[in-house]
């Protein structure tokens, strides 16, 4: 058979965000993979130069529906490092928790999918039943199901009374049960092992040249986490390890994250036990002093990078984001390539990619000449288009 | 009347409108039975007839580069042929509507139908989802065809007759073949999964990779019709195999004579209903437990495990038929 174009997208029922994959098919057989970026355009680091410094913090909540704490976060962090303000060690640990609660919804959330990618309907009902749990504990703490707002510049907007406590050791009993049931589903259930095992493998060595983060490095048996490398928070004051998988394939890329639930409901347990008294908020200046920062923080999809720099204003000069799923996307083409048609849903979700935090658009022809200009929508629309 | 018989027979009962009315049906109760097996709630009775109203009253769209005549037409011959293959059938008693040495083959091939004219239908809309989608329809058939077909020639080598009616009177009264036979039933059954493209045979439709394949051109009356062919073939390869294996009508010897033409028949029916909705109840029981194949996969399992299981069971029952007398 000759050799055919395949696209994938901007629509595909696999893809959840408008992207194009475009892959040259021989038969069964991926013989070649290329991706185009470039479908979502918000202008959110350009528009974060336009608003003061608490305005930006909703405004970087909003980059991703799934990890928001983890943006805003990164954020905080970074503007929190330039004043100098000293973070309440309670905030501290309610940071923490909240972090960790949004790792436990997020890799269920994906779970879910990566069952649904190979047909495996019943695992993402059953998935998506339990994450309730977990959605309605956030919802109990924050007041939201998504976008929580709860870290703020200086600490969290809401504190951990007695009996949410109560609530939560519950919740988070019955998740740790359930998700290690799941690792025992899909290590035993004998057709979802065919479609993970073996499928999308990619070397350590190879993920380190292509700078490949989170869950996907450490599921090429590769340790390397943000919160153990470089701890903020309280990591280093709870007690829990960093699990890595030696079988470098989607099933290894599950069961990391299958347990990392498992160890964000110990580090969230541990953290409500060591959680002292005290404010959960410090007073933050309007202005920030001139300097730039970087904050890194492991969101679930890998290292999360945030650049603020400030000329002494309330509004920022520059705010750059760099996601996870940028550094994960070499990887994800190199996992693709050379395997069947079939696998290319579950190899590519399988480095949970989110594509509309991932775009940017830069224009390069007119670096140097000093020149700039104003674009109008129809001619943005028009570059987007062109190529 | 010569002439109306026939036609009744094709168009009511027990062809196009009793196979889409119980069709619906069945397809309701496998839709609600994987709700609960997935922890849903599943849908209302009605759903099933409110979707094919639905794809009915919906715009239909040829596309630009397909051919017309190939891309028109398969669907219809996919579904004539399923329809088609119920006469040879019993419905309501041992004895089908039509029979003759042979139909067994006839039905059998008549089941093939669909997979050839969705092949058709798929390759010639050009899209390139449903050429990948089509030649897995292929590669699939070879698969599981090859195994139902020996898993059929089982029973009609026990029974010594190949015309289904002759199959499940010689059930009647006595044991049901699958007794004779279980390796068959069981291949037949998996077998069955293949043919209806469900999961973990459902490759060739796979949504998530392939957007439905062969089927993704297919807008409106002509994908209610695609619709329709696998929900009547649901109905028509669990009554296949049911005559085959499980005594058609049959209940434990119960004699439908006795009760006159229309009680028996009714209770004949019935039983027949249950013994597919058992069917059903299994295709649900996969589909709900299990993910999708790759097609080099299904291949090589379907040939391995169904092929060589139907084979020994077939010389088995050679052996039992033509030395013990059984």
């Amino acid at each position: 058979m000759a050799k055919l174009s395949f696209p994938v997208g901007p629509q595909h029922p696999a893809l959840k965000e408008p992207e194009n994959l475009r892959f040259s098919v021989d038969g069964e057989l991926v013989v070649d993979a290329d991706i185009r970026l470039g479908y979502v355009h918000r202008s959110i680091e350009r528009s974060c130069s336009e608003r003061n410094y608490v305005q930006d913090l909703y405004l970087c909540e909003r980059v991703c529906g799934i990890c928001s704490n983890a943006h805003t976060l990164a954020y905080c962090m970074a503007v929190e490092k330039l004043t100098e303000v000293e973070v309440p060690v309670r905030a501290q640990y309610i940071r923490m928790i909240v972090h960790e609660f949004e790792r436990i919804h997020s890799h269920l959330l994906w779970l879910g999918v990566s069952g649904y990618e190979v047909g495996f309907e019943s695992l993402l009902m059953y998935v998506w039943r339990d994450r309730e749990i977990i959605q309605d504990i956030l919802e109990m703490v924050s007041g939201n199901r998504g976008h929580y707002a709860m870290t703020t510049l200086g600490g969290v907007r809401y504190d951990i009374t007695p009996e949410m406590e109560a609530r939560i050791r519950e919740g988070l009993q019955i998740l740790r049960e359930r998700a290690e049931y799941y690792a025992d589903i899909c290590t035993t259930e004998a057709t979802f092992l065919k479609r993970v095992r073996d499928v999308g493998t990619i070397s350590g060595d190879r993920c380190r040249e292509l700078g490949a983060a989170g869950p996907t490095l450490r599921a090429s048996g590769i340790s390397f986490d943000i919160r153990t490398e470089f701890p903020y928070l309280q990591y280093d004051q709870v007690d829990w390890q960093v699990y890595t998988s030696e079988l470098c394939d989607v099933l290894g890329r599950t069961l990391v994250r299958v347990q990392e639930v498992v160890e964000a409901c110990d580090i969230s347990l541990q953290a409500l036990d060591q959680m002292p008294d005290g404010e959960i908020q410090a007073r933050f200046p309007r202005r920030v002093p001139e300097g730039e920062a970087t904050a890194r923080v492991e969101a679930q999809r890998g290292e999360l990078i945030y650049y603020v720099r400030s000329d002494g204003s309330d509004v920022p000069v520059r705010v750059k984001i760099r996601t996870p799923t940028l550094a994960n996307l070499p990887a994800a083409m190199e996992m693709v390539t050379g395997g069947y048609v079939a696998d290319i849903p579950i190899a590519f979700m399988s480095i949970d990619p989110c594509f509309s935090c991932t775009d940017r658009m830069v224009v390069l022809d007119d670096v140097g000449s000093g020149e700039s200009r104003t674009m109008t929508w129809p001619e943005l629309v028009r570059l987007g288009r062109q190529q | 009347m010569q002439v109306l018989r026939p036609l009744f027979h094709i168009m009511v009962f027990p062809g196009f409108l009793f196979l889409v009315a119980f069709g619906l049906f069945a397809s309701w109760v496998d839709r609600k039975l994987i709700a609960k097996f997935q922890n849903r709630v599943g849908p209302p009775i009605l759903q099933p007839l409110a979707d094919l109203i639905k794809l009915l009253a919906k715009e239909d769209i040829v596309p630009e580069h397909a051919n017309r005549t190939m891309f028109v037409v398969a669907p219809l011959i996919a579904l004539a042929g399923v329809i088609a293959s119920i006469v040879y059938i019993p419905v309501w008693a041992p004895e089908a509507v039509e029979s003759f040495q042979g139909d067994l083959i006839v039905v059998v091939y008549l089941l093939t139908l669909p997979a050839f004219a969705l092949f058709l239908g798929g390759w010639y809309s050009t899209n390139p989802f449903a050429t990948i989608g089509s030649t897995r329809v292929l590669s699939q058939l070879f698969g599981y065809e090859v195994p139902f077909f020996l898993a059929c020639l089982g029973p009609a080598i026990a029974a010594g007759s190949w015309s289904i009616s002759d199959v499940t009177l010689a059930q009647f009264g006595g044991h049901w073949l699958i007794a004779l036979a279980p390796l068959s039933f069981i291949v037949a059954m998996v077998a069955l999964i293949g043919k209806l493209e469900r999961v973990p045979f459902d490759i060739p439709q796979a949504n998530t990779e392939i957007v439905s394949g062969p089927e993704v051109e297919y807008t409106g009356r002509r994908l209610a019709v695609w619709k329709l062919t696998f929900l009547t073939e649901t109905i028509v390869g669990s009554a296949l195999i049911a005559a085959l294996f499980l005594g058609g009508p049959d209940f434990w010897g119960i004699s439908y004579q006795a009760m006159g033409p229309w009680v028996g028949g009714l209770v004949g029916m019935i039983v027949l209903g249950v013994k597919i909705l058992l069917i059903v109840f299994f295709l649900s029981l996969a589909q709900a437990a299990m993910a999708r194949l790759r097609i080099e996969q299904m291949v090589q399992w379907c040939l391995l495990w169904l092929g060589i299981p139907a084979l020994i069971n077939i010389g088995a029952i050679a052996v039992m038929v033509h030395q013990l007398g059984v």
